[in-house]
């Protein structure tokens, strides 16, 4: 318990503060105010979560940095003191085999290094060309409709999905099995009945398509990791776990990039005017951090455990305990961003933690930024008079999801 | 002033992050992404390049030594 928590009169002890912490409605784009005052009141303090227990919620930017590289915490989350997201994950802890996402080094780094050769830097870059075309031709297709037309439907989600189906080698025929599927994978809504059918189903439908890529392999990511499997340096298990995650993780979370960056642009003219008047391809990458800094879409928090005893600032993590790092609430942290509820394209954001840190941050990143350069640097340079057709009041928005997002965003032109 | 940088290659999981920061002083290895320091003692005007690489490293893999 945080001794930094005022205490009711009557000597009980307070209720600790639930997480996740809830949004403030009228300021849709920004994160829960909650977050706000524990970091100032308690940095280091107590956090209730959906099972009852009471993990830590770590705020600071420089606090999250120095623990995410410690390595007395862990991602293991076979550990009891693991604060599981929900029930459902908690569920499938036990029968999830060892991957980059919950795994330490070495076993992690092992892990880590066979899946990273389609994410080199270089080799991400070489697809912007085919980037572009995608954003092209989506742009086209909407421009030659009927206005006004939903943003997410018209180019946010098929522009990560193309992408990600083509990189792995997933048939894009098949999109709109596997987005169900994730968001109901995703969802803290969805019942942990729901969430293992649809995580069976994804699981089922890569392992039939890893087994195709055995017998005829092709230049994709899946036919790579089945080339692994038969060399015996990865199971087959493993394969289509990494193949389900990177699916999963892949198009969702660019995909509300796109959208909330589009409003949080469209409720700041001048900032979209930065993107539209100036083509600077330096430009362009330091909007997508910031943008990413802002708007930091994973509202759950990533989550660890402690394996020893370790001391932070005037309180003592004991090993066992779980820790929850929320990255808005580094990312808004004054120390390290100053003003930083204003969104500012030119500010130096690149030490952001949108995508995490420490070894298990974010492995598309790479791709993320690609993608969203290529669309933030395109759309309102062709689309300039590209507007909001609904009062911001009457957006619905995703509290539930892993990360934050608009269900529907309606722009005219 | 001089820069050294030093790579702890066991750390690294490959993210990239120092390529992009600092294309002249790093890249990847093609078959599993890990760091290459391609100049350990870089030019003065690489030094931002290179001490924002170490800042954004997520697994705190550059040391640099400056005097």
């Amino acid at each position: 318990m945080s001794g930094i928590l005022a205490r009711p009169a009557d000597g009980t002890t307070p209720p600790d503060r639930a997480y996740p912490m809830t949004r403030d409605l009228t300021c849709p784009l920004a994160p829960p105010p909650g977050l706000h005052t524990a970091r100032a009141e308690s940095p280091v303090g107590r956090v209730r979560i959906w099972n009852g227990t009471t993990p830590w919620l770590i705020t600071r930017h420089a606090d999250q940095r120095a623990l995410l590289v410690d390595p007395r915490v862990s991602n293991d989350d076979h550990e009891p003191g693991f604060p599981y997201v929900n029930a459902h994950r908690a569920a499938i802890a036990h029968a999830t085999p060892p991957l980059i996402t919950n795994t330490d080094a070495p076993e992690h780094t092992r892990l880590r290094r066979m899946v990273n050769a389609p994410f080199l830097v270089k080799r991400i870059e070489a697809m912007r060309p085919a980037i572009q075309k995608i954003v092209d031709d989506l742009i086209d297709t909407m421009l030659d409709g009927p206005k006004p037309a939903d943003l997410l439907t018209a180019l946010a989600l098929p522009v990560p999905s193309l992408v990600i189906a083509e990189l792995l080698g997933v048939p894009y025929a098949d999109h709109d099995f596997f987005q169900s599927n994730s968001n109901l994978v995703l969802d803290s809504d969805a019942s942990a009945d729901e969430a293992r059918r649809a995580s069976g189903a994804l699981t089922g439908y890569l392992d039939t398509l890893l087994g195709e890529k055995l017998t005829a392999p092709g230049e994709d990511v899946l036919s790579g990791m089945g080339r692994r499997v038969t060399a015996g340096e990865m199971t087959r298990t493993e394969a289509v776990h990494m193949g389900v995650a990177m699916l999963i993780a892949g198009h969702e979370t660019t995909a509300t990039m796109i959208s909330l960056g589009t409003l949080a642009l469209l409720q700041h003219p001048d900032q979209l005017a930065l993107l539209r008047d100036d083509d600077d391809p330096r430009t362009v990458a330091g909007a997508v951090d910031e943008l990413l800094r802002y708007l930091t879409i994973v509202q759950t928090g990533v989550r660890r455990v402690a394996k020893e005893d370790i001391s932070i600032g005037d309180q003592v993590i004991r090993a066992g305990d779980g820790i929850i790092f929320d990255l808005a609430a580094a990312n808004w942290d004054p120390e390290a961003f100053p003003e930083a509820d204003r969104l500012d394209l030119r500010r130096p954001a690149r030490t952001h933690q949108a995508f995490g840190y420490g070894p298990h941050q974010c492995l598309g990143q790479s791709l993320a930024r690609l993608e969203l350069q290529v669309v933030y640097g395109t759309l309102y340079r062709r689309v300039p008079t590209l507007t909001l057709a609904a009062p911001l009041d009457q957006l619905a928005f995703d509290h539930t999801g892993t990360t934050y997002g608009v269900r529907c965003l309606p722009v005219t032109w | 002033m001089s820069m050294r940088v030093e790579l702890d290659e066991p750390k690294c999981v490959a993210s990239g992050q120092c390529v992009m920061a600092a294309p002249e002083v790093f890249d990847q290895r093609e078959e599993d992404g890990v760091a290459i320091v391609l100049d350990d003692g870089p030019a003065p005007e690489l030094h931002d390049g290179v001490r924002e690489a170490a800042a954004i490293c997520p697994a705190a893999a550059i040391h640099l030594v400056e005097r």
